[in-house]
Parts: structure tokens; sequence; C-alpha cells
């Protein structure tokens, strides 16, 4: 039995999950803030399932953090983009935005551009994973918007990320 | 998050007087070091008009000119033995005694209810001879003007470098903190005088640029939470939206005839390369497309090849390409982080920012002998900008947490920084020589 849960919108979602076995519906469960929505039913009607477990914590986390001068996202997210790339396939009406951000050091025009690059490494990504391309915005703000002040290597680790945007 | 644009746009006048919009909030520091000052004296100009002194004291901005130019000791009034202010009184004798190289005599002469005549002498003490003497009509709108003018001419007769003193600076400040943040674009007089905001936004404002004739300023707006480039006139305030394609839409710079703009546009794969965009018919040529970041463009003085920032061989170095998108030649080999390249307005001297073992600093290369000259001090050190006699550049540092501009110059003997008391201070561009 499938049931569609949503924040946002209409849309009916097959889980591409039961190909692994696990029972019954998915949860989709992220409104516009990011944070899921917590209703849910597996085929008996009551506990979340582990997978819906992880896939819920996996569509919490919003923001995507880099290593010095690279574009690549690490390895330990490649998991929770998973979840967030089904999940966006999974419901197409759903959009949001990928925000790229780069560390204050170097040229601030340069930063613009390893800030979309990180954006767009997210983003292609998530289309190979399932996504469609006109669901997701992307923007760059280079080192416009840290998300911590300071000249310390870890207000440099923090502002090095993508974050994404629910719409 | 609340992004409407908060958008004074503000008539850009030569008459200083603007009711509000003038925050004077520019100080000069002099931090300079090294480097010889050739003693001079500016004698106090002399006054014939109605009221009991002149309007404006031309002779103030003439010393505080040359002075801040890093080459000249002027005198202090009290050791003057004399204080002529015609030429007819100037005792060459009384000058040799203090060792003065150059004497700047001058006087004011009312002819009308807001008309005056600005008059100067320079003299060179040792050949006890005349080197210029000019007159030039003035308001009191137009006083402060007139000045650096004739410091702009006593400065270049006296080292052959045309004088700067009469240019202006661009720069975006940046205040408040999170989400409560005012930027704004503004322009002041190339001594810190006279700041006018041009342009004012709650998104970021990013990487102005001066066209040839210092009409127009174009920038980057974050208003909409996404990159467009704008042009606006300055004395009008009007603004167009020449870019405003998906993606990145970054780092705007005029072609030397003011008709082009080379730009970065990432497009809709992310792809960030270089284009060159024509204003009047609005197409677009693209001339890099390689996977690389290719970005910061800027154009050589004659018009038909732009350097940029790529970091195709691993990390950012800067690349020639020509206009007609020849294959885009490597320029920087030294050191593992080269961008933002500028060309000085003589074509002579590169200017980047070049990462000097884990700092940031603006260093020149000379494209002649393919020297490197580390010219700042800072760790965060970026946006150079060469003053368009190509003698001196402006750029962007730190002191403490706040963002400072710091003018150095070519040859590295003078460096001075520009503090605002308003938050940080970036992007500076030098503007081109104004008419």
């Amino acid at each position: 039995m499938v049931i569609s849960l949503f924040a946002l919108g209409a849309c009916s979602s097959t889980s591409d999950m039961d190909e692994d076995g696990s029972e019954g519906s998915t949860v989709s469960s992220s409104d516009s803030s990011g944070s899921s929505a917590t209703t849910s039913a597996s085929s008996d009607g009551g506990q979340l399932t582990q997978e819906e477990i992880r896939a819920q914590n996996a569509l919490r986390q919003t923001v995507f953090y880099f290593d010095f001068d690279v574009a690549e996202f690490q390895a330990e997210d490649r998991d929770t983009l998973t979840y967030h790339a089904r999940d966006l396939a999974a419901n197409p009406g759903k959009r949001f935005r990928l925000e790229g951000h780069a560390d204050e050091r170097g040229t601030r025009e340069y930063n613009l551009a390893l800030g979309e690059r990180r954006a767009n490494a997210i983003l292609n990504y998530l289309i190979v994973n399932g996504a469609s391309r006109s669901q997701i915005e992307v923007v760059s703000y280079g080192e416009e918007r840290p998300a911590q002040s300071g000249q310390s290597e870890q207000s440099y680790n923090r502002n090095r990320r993508v974050e994404v945007i629910g719409r | 998050m609340g992004n409407f644009v908060v958008r004074r746009l503000v008539v850009f006048g030569i008459c200083a007087v603007l009711g509000g919009q003038v925050q004077a909030e520019l100080k000069f520091e002099i931090t300079d070091f090294v480097g010889k000052r050739a003693p001079v004296a500016v004698v106090p100009f002399g006054w014939e008009g109605e009221a009991e002194n002149a309007p404006f004291d031309i002779s103030a901005v003439i010393t505080a000119d040359l002075s801040r130019s890093g080459r000249f000791a002027p005198i202090a009034e009290n050791d003057m033995l004399q204080k002529p202010t015609t030429g007819v009184d100037v005792d060459f004798d009384d000058w040799s005694i203090l060792a003065v190289e150059a004497v700047i005599i001058g006087k004011v002469t009312q002819t009308g209810a807001n008309a005056y005549s600005v008059q100067f002498q320079l003299f060179d003490v040792f050949k006890r001879e005349q080197l210029v003497g000019y007159r030039m009509p003035a308001s009191r709108g137009t006083m402060r003007r007139v000045a650096h003018r004739a410091a702009d001419m006593i400065y270049e007769k006296l080292t052959g470098i045309p004088g700067v003193f009469g240019t202006k600076v661009a720069y975006v400040t940046a205040q408040g903190r999170d989400d409560n943040r005012l930027y704004t674009l503004v322009v002041a007089d190339a001594d810190g005088e006279n700041e006018i905001t041009i342009m004012e936004s709650t998104d970021p404002i990013m990487s102005p640029a001066w066209s040839p004739d210092s009409r127009r300023l174009a920038y980057v707006s974050f208003e909409n939470n996404i990159s467009t480039i704008y042009v606006q006139t300055l004395r009008t305030g009007n603004r167009i939206k020449v870019s405003s394609r998906v993606g990145i839409n970054g780092a705007p710079a005029f072609s030397p005839d003011g008709r082009k703009l080379v730009l970065t546009l990432g497009g809709i794969d992310g792809n960030l390369d270089i284009h060159i965009l024509d204003l009047a018919s609005r197409k677009v040529t693209r001339l890099t497309t390689n996977r690389s970041i290719d970005t910061e463009g800027t154009w050589a003085p004659d018009g038909r090849a732009i350097y940029f920032t790529s970091d195709r061989s691993g990390g950012p170095q800067v690349y020639r390409v020509g206009v007609n998108g020849d294959s885009p030649e490597r320029i920087t080999f030294e050191g593992s982080y080269n961008a933002r390249p500028r060309l000085s307005p003589d074509g002579s001297k590169l200017a980047m920012v070049h990462l000097d073992r884990g700092n940031y600093r603006i260093a020149v290369l000379d494209l002649d002998n393919r020297d490197l000259l580390v010219l700042s001090g800072g760790s965060q050190d970026e946006s150079p900008s060469f003053a368009p006699n190509s003698d001196s550049l402006i750029y962007a540092t730190r002191q403490g947490r706040n963002g400072v501009l710091e003018t150095v110059s070519a040859d590295g003997l003078v460096r001075q920084r520009l503090a605002s008391r308003q938050g940080d201070v970036r992007e500076p561009s030098w503007s081109p020589f104004l008419n």
C-alpha cells in the first residue's frame, strides 16, 4: 500500500525504497523549512521503519561542507544526498534551492565561482540519482554570506558549504 | 529573509552641496615608509574679495595632496620666512636657506557673486625660475576640484608623472551583522572626501567597475537573491540591467572604448567562462570554454586581449586571451595562487592577488622583465586597482576585524591607509582621469 504524505503541494509518489525490500510506504517528510514532518505509516500502521528513520534524518541535513579549495562534496554525505535525490524524484512538485558558499580566503569573484561549482556538484549528483533539473535552483554567494564571521580555521570550515533551502 | 532593496539613486553632481547624502567617513592615515620626500613650500594663498577670508583654503588642499603622495614634505607655515602671493615678491634666497626645492604661491580673487579666479605659480628654487603659472575660474562649489587640479599640475611638473589628486574611487561598504546587513556602493574623491552613496541594498554588492569616461559604474548586485549586472549612470542615478542570466553573472569590466563589458557567466551548466557583451547590441560572445573556472576578466589597454583568472592548471593563475578567442596563454608562473588581474593603464604592469607564503597579497608583475614585486603586507589583501597614472594602486586589506583600503606606489615605497568609520570597506576601484 502506498500512502502519499506531503507538506506542500499535491504529489503522489511511488516508493523506490520498495526495491530494497522494506515494507509499505515512503515518508515524504520535508516542509519548507527543511525539517521533517512527523506523520508516517508503515504497513503495519505503527512505528517508523529503520529505513524511514534514516531517510528522515538524511532529509533533515540541509548543510553540506567542503574541504578547502575543493568542489567535491565529502564522501560521508553521499548517502544523505541520495536520500535527497530520491525524495525529489518521489515528489516531482517539490522544489528547492542550492546555495553555494566559500570561505573568505582569496579573491571574491573566484570564490563566487567556487560556491557555484560546489552547488553544481551537488546538483549533478541529485540529478544522476533521480531528481529533475527543473526542481532545483542553484545560486552562489561566494564569500559574501558567511555562516560564521572571523578568520579562524573553524570559521573557514563552517563557511565552505552548500545549503539546501526548501521553497 | 527580508530582501527588498533599499536603493537611493543619488544624482551625482559636480557641486559638493548634496544635502544629507555626504557622509565624510573616510579618513586618510599616513602609514607610509621609506621613500625620500622632497621639501617644498606651499605658501598660503592671497585673497581679494568681499568677505574677510577666502571661501576655501586652496593651499591646504594642495599641501595635503602633495604630502599624501609620499614624494613631498611641505614645510610648516611657521617656518616660512616670507609669504609672497605674486611672483614678483618671491625671494629665492629666503627659500634656499630653508633647503626648500620648490615653492608654490597663489591667490584667489573674487570676480562675481559666486565667481572667483584662482591663480597659482610654481617656482624651482635652485634654478630661480618659474616652472608653471596658471589661472582658473571657480565657484564656491568647484573650489576643491580646482585645488586638486592645481596640485595635479604641480605634481606633474615636479615629477614628470601626471597627478591623480582630482580622481575618484568607488568601493563597497558593508555594515551590520547577519540578517541585518546593509551594503552601499560609494564614490569618493581620491583623498577620501565627498563620499556619495550611489546605491544601497540589503543584499551584497560586488565588483564595481568604472566606464572609461567615468560616467558609469558597472557592478554586480544580489538584490532578489541572485547575481545581476547593472550599469548605472552616476549623474542621473539611472541604471540598466545588462546581464541577468541563469547562473552567475559576475566580474564586469569595461572595454577601453566603453562599448563592451567583459563578464563571467555560469550558465545553466555552471561552467564559468569569460564572455564579452556588446552594450549596444546586447550580443554576447563566449571567449573561453574550458571546464575550469574562468573569471575576473579585465581588458588590456589596447582593447585586443582579455586577462583573466583560470584554474585550468589546478589552481588559480592569470591567463591572457585575444578578443578573437584564440588559445589562452598562461601569464603567471610564480606561486600557487595568482588571481584577479588588473593591467596598469600604460600596459607595462600587471597587478594581481598573489599567495605569498600563506598570505594573500598584492603583487605587480613587470610585463617586460617579468619581475614580480609583492607590494602589500597583509594576509587577506585583494581587489588591486591602478590609478590612471599607473603610478599607484589602491586595494582592500584588513585592520583587525575591519576591511580597510590602502594605496601603495607601484614601486612599493609609499603606502597609506584609508579607513572608514562605518564598518567594512572593500572592492575599491580607481576612476580614470576625469574630464
